[in-house]
């Protein structure tokens, strides 16, 4: 008997068979009552994004195919925030590219320098994605709105044009992998953690070309935040997207938020699933990944002695609220070590705010931290915060390849935002408790 | 098609910032790209690749950011086609979208030494070590992504389809 009766016959006789979530949101979107993966389908796009650096390229590609317009202006979202506020003329040029192509074609999702957040952080914050999208972007981390419930993933510059004119984009079903997080949380344990844990144990490559559905009761006691840090990173384990199936945090979370309507979607008991793993998280410490390779990780109290000369709190995976609130937390009444800078960059202009409505700006600028506007800078080495040779950072960011943040034998150490405080004050890897 | 050159190996892992480092991202201009193309791999390769150079490597080529600047820099430095044992998903995309061939050959890949000269029918799938004396077969392309590759990439494959609902 192949897989494809079995399937149908374990679904309790209903004929169509048993799908996770990934593979439901993408039948929906393909106009199918199924899917199977390895499948091509040709899918409709609820949203597309581009930033300033592949959002030039795309409308470069974009007008060589002979449409007059975009196929939605509501659905095509441009964000300036990798070299921005400009770093230099040739950024200047292409975020420039990217404003007369939204004025041209009066895109009222725009984000320039003052309405501009970290693209990742941005979008939920503003209610443009949702459960049961399927959202396409330029750039990696796009897979950061599967805490959502959505289907997200990241594409280059040409399969942006290609959707930015048709609203379509075709797509391989992926086979998916389950990790189920049991056991409760461990103090200044958060969704990075899990993640760096898992991407550990998986390795770059474990989840390629595959879907990461994150699951468990420890994953139903993560915080949304927590829940897209874990997100964020699918894409470092290879990962076509990960996926959380959406629940009361996720709904609490787009309440009076979603500009549209939005689906909720769950995987079936009986769905299948390429690989399970378990994972007891009453067993993970706080993470830190060494150079050169997110899977570089080891549990704290396996560190040694790592001396540092800057810290970086924030990025599309760890600059939102509770990473400022966790960040306040640690370094209130301390100072940044005489050795170490500390750069902090709140991941939206609304996170701002909110940080300095709790007093949590003043309390990291009164602890020696720089505080800069939402940027995606330093992360990719782009500006704000490079490192020169021979410099070792400690950052909530999500990759750590060489020269990441700057010259090619400088070192990049990825943490949650607890270690990243705590090692700021220290002037080495710490974990807070030896600050608190 | 015939692909023929000299191999520069990589290992595993080959990521993005390692093919075009971010900090030259603030042009997409490919002859700029293919300037900086590997240097933070090997700081000899821009000067000194030649057209029809190939490059081989192990596991996971291309993985991290969604630049598409990393196959256009290959593409501008000249480089005919790049083998490796697998692909990161999104550089896999973009290098057929911009039309880099590239093959998923594990057991070529780990044979292959630097300075070996290959060459690839894209046609047959055969890949020969001309160095060595030894064939390897490649897994066929996918036909969807065929269509799109006979198109000349992505977008004259979809300005195609617009010229003909036009003409309709």
């Amino acid at each position: 008997m192949d897989v494809l009766k079995i399937r149908k016959i374990l679904h309790n006789g209903v004929n169509q068979m048993p799908m996770t979530i990934t593979e439901k949101i993408l039948a929906a979107h393909a106009g199918k009552e199924q899917v199977l993966p390895g499948e091509l389908v040709s899918v409709r796009v609820d949203l597309v994004l581009g930033n300033d650096i592949t959002a030039p390229v795309a409308i470069k590609e974009f007008n060589k195919i002979g449409v007059s317009g975009v196929f939605d202006r509501e659905r095509v979202v441009l964000v300036a925030d990798h070299f921005v506020p400009n770093r230099d003329i040739k950024s200047a040029e292409q975020v420039k590219t990217m404003r007369e192509f939204a004025r041209q074609h009066e895109l009222p999702y725009f984000f320039d320098v003052g309405q501009m957040g970290i693209e990742h952080c941005l979008l939920p914050e503003q209610g443009l994605v949702g459960p049961g999208d399927l959202i396409i972007g330029a750039d990696s981390h796009t897979c950061t709105y599967g805490a959502l419930g959505a289907f997200s993933t990241g594409v280059g510059s040409t399969d942006l044009a290609a959707a930015m004119a048709t609203g379509e984009t075709w797509l391989k079903v992926p086979e998916t992998i389950k990790f189920e997080f049991t056991g409760t949380l461990n103090p200044w344990v958060g969704g990075k953690d899990l993640i760096l844990y898992a991407i550990g144990a998986i390795g770059v490559d474990g989840a390629l070309y595959k879907a990461m559905e994150f699951t468990g009761v420890a994953i139903a006691g993560l915080s949304q935040d927590g829940r897209f840090s874990m997100c964020n990173m699918a894409v470092e384990a290879g990962a076509k997207n990960g996926i959380v199936v959406p629940d009361e945090i996720t709904a609490t979370y787009v309440e009076g938020r979603c500009r549209r309507p939005y689906q909720f979607y769950r995987s079936d008991p009986e769905a299948v699933y390429t690989k399970v793993y378990h994972f007891d998280a009453a067993r993970i410490e706080p993470q830190v990944a060494f150079p050169h390779l997110p899977e570089n990780t080891r549990p704290l109290s396996a560190v040694g002695q790592v001396e540092i000369d800057q810290v970086v709190i924030g990025s599309c995976t760890n600059g939102r609220m509770e990473d400022m609130r966790i960040a306040a937390r640690v370094l209130r009444g301390r100072r940044v070590h005489k050795n170490v800078r500390l750069v902090v960059f709140p991941g939206t202009p609304e996170i701002y705010l909110q940080a300095l409505k709790e007093g949590l700006i003043e309390t990291l600028v009164t602890a020696g931290a720089a505080v800069s506007t939402p940027t995606c800078g330093p992360c990719l080495g782009g500006h704000m915060g490079i490192l020169a040779g021979g410099e070792r950072a400690v950052a909530t960011t999500n990759r750590n390849f060489k020269g990441r943040m700057g010259h090619p034998d400088s070192e990049v150490y990825l943490s949650n935002a607890a270690v990243a405080a705590a090692s700021a004050v220290m002037g080495r890897i710490a974990g807070p408790g030896e600050v608190l | 098609m015939e692909l023929k050159g000299m191999v520069w190996k990589f290992g595993d892992d080959v990521d993005t910032d390692a093919i075009i480092p971010a900090r030259y991202l603030n042009t997409s201009d490919p002859e700029e790209l293919a300037g900086h193309c590997m240097e933070d791999a090997d700081p000899d390769f821009p000067a000194r690749v030649r057209p029809g150079d190939i490059i081989t490597a192990g596991k996971n080529f291309g993985c991290g950011s969604s630049r598409e600047h990393a196959p256009i820099a290959i593409k501008a430095a000249a480089v005919s086609c790049i083998i490796a044992g697998s692909f990161a998903r999104i550089f896999y995309r973009n290098a057929f979208n911009i039309g880099l061939p590239i093959f998923e050959a594990p057991e070529a890949a780990a044979d292959i030494k630097p300075g070996d000269r290959v060459s690839v029918n894209a046609e047959t799938g055969i890949i020969t070590n001309l160095s060595q004396g030894k064939t390897y077969r490649v897994n066929p392309v996918p036909p969807f992504m065929q269509q799109i590759i006979a198109a000349g990439g992505l977008i004259s494959y979809l300005a195609e389809r617009m010229k003909r609902q036009c003409t309709k």
